[in-house]
């Protein structure tokens, strides 16, 4: 077994994990990328569509132009990584000093570190865990990222009458990319009265392609032998129950399911680490750092995103934070001020803030709202916006300055009101 | 001058005939399949349960009650003989009530009547104790020490894999459309590949023992029913998982519904019980009454139900039920040469062992064949080596010698490249003419995890595609393909017209 | 004149616009908050453009597609004609970000936007 030694482990190489071991390697760290995969890049490879890096690199790129310019930051910094390395399990040994057991063609390799970056990223809804029921053909039934790995990297088309479950932008996207190959796109179920995805995607993939979008519906039940054959849909009340009246059939040879992503967190949860429901991902402070001493979550992992350009800026930040640790043997102890959901905010990171250094807030609302104020009350600060929608996540930077009012309080409220 | 057999049906039942009659000179077997792999029957689809048999009526149904003990007993040596996955926790029948408590002392008596070791009553304190996960409105429970839990799917692979190591030669995509008969004895079956002689027909085909039980002309009031069973399958780490099998009072239908953590390290709910009609043996659809009758059993076993959350996969198996659950067991001499071993519902996955045995011997008497035993059988077959079942030494030194052990491809289940490998070698060597995803995903795991295969799927698919040189989108999933073509297919085809 | 409703896509506000042309070919636009939406109703009236994005076959490669897109928008009726178009395409690799793969096609180029490797097919 080969035994090595880090300052800080990068698991997981997408956006991420890259702009993570850039930063960290530019910091001086002692810094090492762990994919298990045979290439770098994560998701953003199979991404042909633009909207990447309009914040980063002020250009709309992309997803595989974004990743390659990630690529080429690495080589000239000279990131160390290795690829088809799987991390199988992390030991705790002491608050400074961490072992991640990979698997590799070389052997086991057990990397001893002081500080993990966790950028492992999310992984999509299985038809069960949305409860469709029903037959179950094989054949047919793709989740909308393994559609898009088929077509987009690997030149395969799935299927020729499709019926996409999940109105999220990935959803959309695939809708698009089906129409565009000459399939047939059905329909695009929404469980909810509103679209999941961002107004530009409704407007462009689907409106643009005229493909139905049926909110407040559901799918479900699989009808099919061998292939999918048909899927049963049928409104919901608000309750979000099926109504037995407004059932009906949808014939298709296609599934796509694109109901949401989960953050990949099991390896994690083996160790004790505290996970917010929420959100799905881990509990952390202003530098990402979770209850786990020296272990950095940042990206998918933490929290669904829907930019990259937040993935990449959260990377860069756990990065910081490993790089605070390695030099001060361990983050500060500090009076955390826990950050609260206050009215419809759905999920917000950190969880704790100290209100010493500038944050950067990330959340999500719970319903769609025109005309509001997200405000903490505990201090003067607000931000108008026009509208807030689950799909579109609300990023705040607020300065040290703003946050001196919050000294006393133990912890901050942000909620969203209507002006 | 070797006797032909074929076996109709490569289930638990049919595979385990298989085997045993390969250890004798006397037979040239052949088994017959009409999915494209073993074991995609009821042998897939079940609660995994090797049962005690305390739960037989000898009067009413001795074969079962005499051929589930001995099953019970031989699985041991056959799981050992063939590297099979299996525990044997054992199994507590849950009451909730004096009248629930009446009928479980029933079992009680059945045990003593079929000579089952070990079987007692544990109440309140004392089943705590036993099984800290169970519900604290169980009052008592029926032990019966002597259950086990196996990977059936695997069972069913490994008697192929040793079959086929012993001689027999294992057809799949092959489906018995009639029977030949002449002058009073079987000549052989007619399929869609062809017709295969025989000396011996054996029908071990399920579901549909009936139909081939009627190409031949016998028993002709003998029909087989589906009776569904649905499951639900959850995350491995969820916090209330049961040591012990668990399950309450069984029904006139059913054994009842059972809590078990697989072998795999799941917990599993089910199954229900709807009898369907006879044309409905393909439908293993999963229905909102059947899973929601499930939730409510497990918030009835469990301290604490799991969260909806955490479930990875519903299915349902389709049982096939004879008349009065009565197995048909028989060799006819008119037809001379046909055996039925039809409608062998529950405890038949237990009994298999000891059932192929009562074929054997049925054959020998009924037939009077004097049985050579060979002098060369293999009774050992080893399962696929798994990384991540081992510790990180012995990993370590399985990579070194293969470093496709080291390239992991299923990352739930951290199933590496060469196991995916090595169960395409064994789909081929067993002679199957499709490998399929599915089959992929029985031999080695990969697939049964948490994401149910988005991550990986695609990548087991290059693999088939690379090692069995056929075109991604071709690689058959169950019995479909994964694609419909190259990506541009739809646009390349407008363009022509 | 004749009415057109349109939801802004250019920022988060989702402004809703109604769009008339007047009987002087000129148009009018209601319901933006900024300068910016009156331009978008106005070119989606006129002329609809939108980027194509899309993969073509690559032989040789890593990989055996390489993602494209139109360098700048095209018309939307042009759509159809660009996917026609990509669907004979089979590049040689190795394809590197920027290439041009078709030039001037309804007044854009199509551009790969992956870097593609060459990739000598090893034994198994």
């Amino acid at each position: 077994m080969i035994e090595l030694d880090y300052d800080t482990i990068v698991i997981g190489a997408g956006p991420a994990g890259l702009a993570s071991a850039i930063k960290a390697k530019e910091l001086g760290l002692k810094t090492v990328l762990v994919e298990n995969k045979d290439i770098l890049g994560g998701i953003p490879l199979q991404c042909i569509h633009p909207g990447f890096g309009l914040q980063y690199f002020k250009e709309d790129l992309t997803g595989t132009e974004f990743i390659y310019r990630l690529f080429d930051k690495m080589e000239k910094i000279g990131v160390e990584y290795l690829l088809k390395a799987h991390v199988y399990s992390v030991e705790l040994v002491a608050h400074n000093e961490k072992v991640v057991n990979v698997i590799t063609p070389k052997g086991i390799m057990r990397l001893r570190s002081k500080t993990i970056v966790y950028t492992v990223g999310a992984r999509e809804k299985s038809i069960f865990e949305i409860n469709i029921i029903g037959d179950r053909p094989g054949a047919g039934i793709y989740t909308a990222g393994e559609a898009q790995t088929l077509m987009d990297l690997y030149g395969i088309l799935p299927g020729k009458e499709i019926v996409i479950v999940g109105s999220g932008d990935v959803g959309l996207i695939m809708a698009r990319r089906f129409a565009l190959e000459g399939a047939k796109v059905k329909s695009v179920i929404e469980l909810m009265p509103y679209p999941g995805g961002t107004m530009r995607n409704i407007v462009q993939c689907l409106q643009d392609y005229s493909i139905p979008l049926y909110l407040s519906h559901k799918a479900i039940r699989i009808i099919g032998n061998e292939r999918v054959e048909k899927v049963v849909v049928a409104k919901v009340d608000e309750n979000l129950k099926p109504i037995e009246k407004c059932k009906f059939e949808i014939p298709c040879d296609t599934v796509i399911l694109a109901a949401g992503l989960v953050p990949n967190v099991s390896i994690l949860e083996k160790i004790g680490m505290i996970m917010d429901p929420c959100t799905g991902g881990p509990m952390v402070n202003e530098f990402l750092e979770t209850n786990v001493p020296g272990i950095f979550v940042a990206g998918n992992a933490l929290v669904v995103n829907d930019l990259v350009d937040y993935v990449v800026e959260q990377g860069e930040q756990a990065a910081e934070g490993a790089f605070y640790f390695v030099q001060n043997n361990g983050l500060p102890t500090i009076n955390w001020k826990r950050v609260v959901r206050g009215r419809n905010i759905r999920l917000i990171v950190p969880h704790y803030i100290s209100g010493e250094r500038d944050i950067i807030l990330y959340a999500r609302v719970q319903k769609p709202e025109k005309n509001v104020l997200v405000t903490i009350p505990e201090i003067a600060w607000k931000m108008k916006l026009s509208n807030v929608r689950p799909a579109e996540m609300i990023r705040a930077k607020l300065s040290k300055t703003t946050l001196e009012s919050a000294r006393f309080e133990d912890k901050v409220t942000v909620e969203v009101n209507t002006q | 001058m070797k006797m032909k057999v074929v076996i109709v049906g490569a289930g638990v039942v049919g595979s385990s005939i298989a085997r045993v009659l390969s250890m004798y000179d006397n037979f040239d077997i052949i088994l017959v399949e009409k999915e494209p792999d073993v074991g995609w029957g009821a042998s897939k689809a079940n609660t995994s349960i090797i049962h005690p048999g305390h739960e037989e009526e000898p009067n009413i149904h001795p074969h079962r009650a005499k051929l589930c003990k001995e099953g019970n007993r031989l699985w041991r040596q056959w799981a050992r003989e063939l590297d099979i996955p299996v525990k044997w926790p054992g199994e507590l029948m849950i009451f909730y009530n004096s009248e629930e408590e009446k009928i479980a002392r029933k079992y009680i008596e059945l045990a003593k009547s079929n000579n089952i070791p070990g079987v007692r009553i544990f109440y309140q304190e004392e089943l705590r104790k036993m099984e800290p996960s169970i519900n604290p409105n169980a009052i008592g429970a029926v032990y019966a020490p002597t259950a086990g839990i196996i990977s059936p799917f695997e069972a069913v692979i490994a008697i192929v894999e040793n079959a086929v190591d012993n001689g027999v030669r294992l057809l799949t995509e092959t489906k018995v459309e009639g029977i030949k008969i002449a002058e009073g004895r079987v000549r052989g079956v007619m399929t869609n590949m062809g017709f295969i002689e025989a000396d011996i027909v054996i029908n071990a085909a399920g579901i549909y023992s009936d139909e081939i039980s009627s190409m031949a002309g016998v028993d002709s009031g003998f029909t087989v029913r589906p009776r569904r069973g649905e499951y639900l399958l959850f995350d491995e780490d969820i916090r209330i998982k049961p040591e012990r099998i668990l399950h309450t009072i069984p029904t006139p239908i059913s054994k009842g519904v059972y809590a078990i953590t697989t072998i795999h390290g799941n917990l599993m709910i089910g199954p229900t019980a709807e009898d369907l009609s006879v044309e409905a043996k393909e439908d293993t659809s999963t229905s909102e009454i059947g899973l929601e009758y499930l939730w409510n059993e497990a918030g009835k076993l469990l301290r604490e139900p799991p969260s909806r959350t955490k479930v990875i996969r519903t299915f349902a198996g389709l049982r096939p039920e004879p008349p009065d659950g009565h197995w048909l067991i028989e060799a006819y001499t008119e037809p001379f040469g046909f055996i039925n071993v039809a409608g062998i519902r529950s405890p038949g996955f237990t009994s298999s062992p000891a059932l192929a045995h009562h074929v054997v011997n049925l054959i020998k008497a009924k037939y009077d064949i004097n049985l050579v035993m060979k002098r060369k059988w293999n009774p050992y077959r080893s399962d696929i080596a798994k990384v991540g079942h081992m510790s990180l030494r012995e990993a370590d030194k399985l990579i070194s010698e293969n470093p496709d052990y080291g390239e992991i491809v299923c990352y739930c289940k951290t199933v590496s490249k060469a196991e995916i490998l090595e169960a395409i070698k064994r789909m081929k060597k067993i002679g199957l003419k499709t490998v399929t995803l599915d089959g992929i995903k029985f031999r080695t795991g990969a697939g049964l995890g948490t994401c149910q295969g988005s991550f990986c799927r695609c990548r087991i698919a290059l693999l088939i595609s690379k090692y069995m040189d056929m075109p991604l989108h071709k690689v058959v999933v169950k019995k479909k393909p994964y694609g419909i073509g190259e990506v541009k297919e739809l646009l390349k085809t407008e363009r022509s017209e | 004149m004749n009415e057109q409703e349109f939801i802004c896509i250019i920022c988060p506000s989702s402004c809703t616009l109604k769009a008339y042309t007047k009987s002087d070919g000129t148009i009018k636009v209601d319901g933006a908050l900024c300068p910016r939406g009156i331009e978008y109703a106005k070119q989606e009236i006129t002329d609809p453009r939108r980027i194509v994005i899309s993969v073509v076959k690559v032989k040789n490669g890593n990989l055996p597609t390489v993602s494209i897109k139109t360098s700048k928008p095209v018309p939307k009726k042009c759509i159809t004609a660009i996917m026609k178009a990509t669907a004979s395409i089979e590049l040689e690799a190795p394809v590197e970000i920027g290439q041009v793969i078709i030039k001037d096609i309804c007044g854009s180029d199509i551009v790969a936007t992956r870097r593609i490797k060459k990739f000598v097919n090893k034994s198994i």
